[in-house]
């Protein structure tokens, strides 16, 4: 025995985002603005294309090679647009090395900018009111949180990212890993060092099960 | 400021970046606008800043609550930077969500779900 009308037992139910956000794509391909095949290549391109191993990249070339850490120190933009990393959204890009006196700690207090083009899509986290909020005012209570606590000596220096100026933090290369190449080198840049929340993984902790935590 | 409540999300694992398709489709279009010249960035930026700007202190939240919350800002950030250009007003917008839902309570499970049927 048919109904007569439809209700949310024999039919879909879209919630009010899911229906908002198609319309908004209904909208704007009807109008010609945007071209669903664009949207296909966006979402391939950041979920597989992109991630933090571009930036693992740079990092382990800069410890290995001391001419582009010199050019990645005074103009990061071209020395990563030359590995073939462009920041899509045309921002500049500067390195931050860490020293022994000195950690490099990103956040973006305003929205959540972010080195896309090396890193991949932010982590959660970074872009949540509690890291944007606590990041500048109590940067090692939050690095206590990623379970990182560094030496009284060291001194911690927060950069806010903006739309046109993003950060990439290069870590201190680990012990242990003098004579390694570039390529063996890779692993041990999480993406967390890279944003300054973490380290460089030692290489007594790389293996099948360290990679988990790394990516 | 008290950091229980204020704990930071998902600090130890590897997160998923987008917990709905919604969110995901955002992002996207988002960045579709922008390489197809709609937008500057920093104009898109300034957007997420005004509407993140505004929200709340949250409460002890999950990750995908966190998630939640800022692609809700995300979107509502586009419908802005959308209706400043003259690109898409939000009363459309909103028209053609219901339609998408009436289609979709007129579709049953399984079957695609095609805009006109959901046309008054």
């Amino acid at each position: 025995m048919p109904h007569d009308h439809h209700d949310h037992d024999d039919g879909s139910h879209l919630d009010d985002m899911t229906a908002r956000v198609m319309a908004l794509e209904k909208l704007l391909t009807d109008k010609g603005l945007v071209d669903p095949a664009a949207l296909d290549r966006i979402l391939d391109t950041y979920e597989t294309q992109v991630g933090p191993r571009n930036g693992a990249e740079v990092v382990a070339r800069a410890w290995t090679d001391p001419d582009f850490a010199r050019w990645l120190e005074q103009d990061a933009t071209a020395a990563i647009h030359s590995m073939g990393f462009g920041g899509r959204q045309g921002e500049h890009l500067t390195a931050l090395f860490n020293t022994p006196e000195r950690h490099n700690m990103v956040v973006c207090t305003l929205c959540s900018c972010y080195p896309w083009s090396v890193l991949g899509l932010p982590p959660v986290w970074y872009k949540s009111m509690p890291y944007r909020s606590r990041a500048v005012s109590e940067p090692r209570a939050v690095l206590a949180e990623f379970g990182l606590t560094l030496p009284e000596g060291t001194a911690i220096r927060v950069w806010d990212s903006t739309a046109e100026m993003r950060y990439l933090v290069i870590p201190m290369r680990p012990a242990g890993t003098e004579g390694w190449t570039a390529e063996k080198l890779v692993p041990l840049v999480t993406r967390d060092s890279m944003i300054g929340t973490g380290l460089a993984l030692v290489p007594d902790t790389t293996g099948p099960d360290a990679e988990g935590q790394a990516a | 400021m008290t950091a229980p409540d204020l704990a930071i999300p998902g600090t130890e694992g590897a997160e998923p970046h987008f917990f709905a398709p919604w969110q995901v489709k955002a992002f996207a279009l988002t960045v579709a606008l922008h390489e197809a010249g709609l937008f500057a960035w920093t104009e898109w930026a300034e957007a997420l800043s005004a509407r993140i700007g505004g929200a709340p202190l949250p409460q002890r939240d999950t990750p995908e609550d966190h998630a939640t919350r800022y692609y809700l800002d995300w979107l509502g950030a586009l419908e802005d930077l959308l209706a400043a250009k003259g690109l898409a007003e939000a009363d459309m917008i909103g028209d053609m969500a219901l339609t998408w839902q009436r289609a979709a309570r007129a579709t049953p499970h399984g079957t695609p779900i095609v805009y006109e049927t959901g046309q008054e």
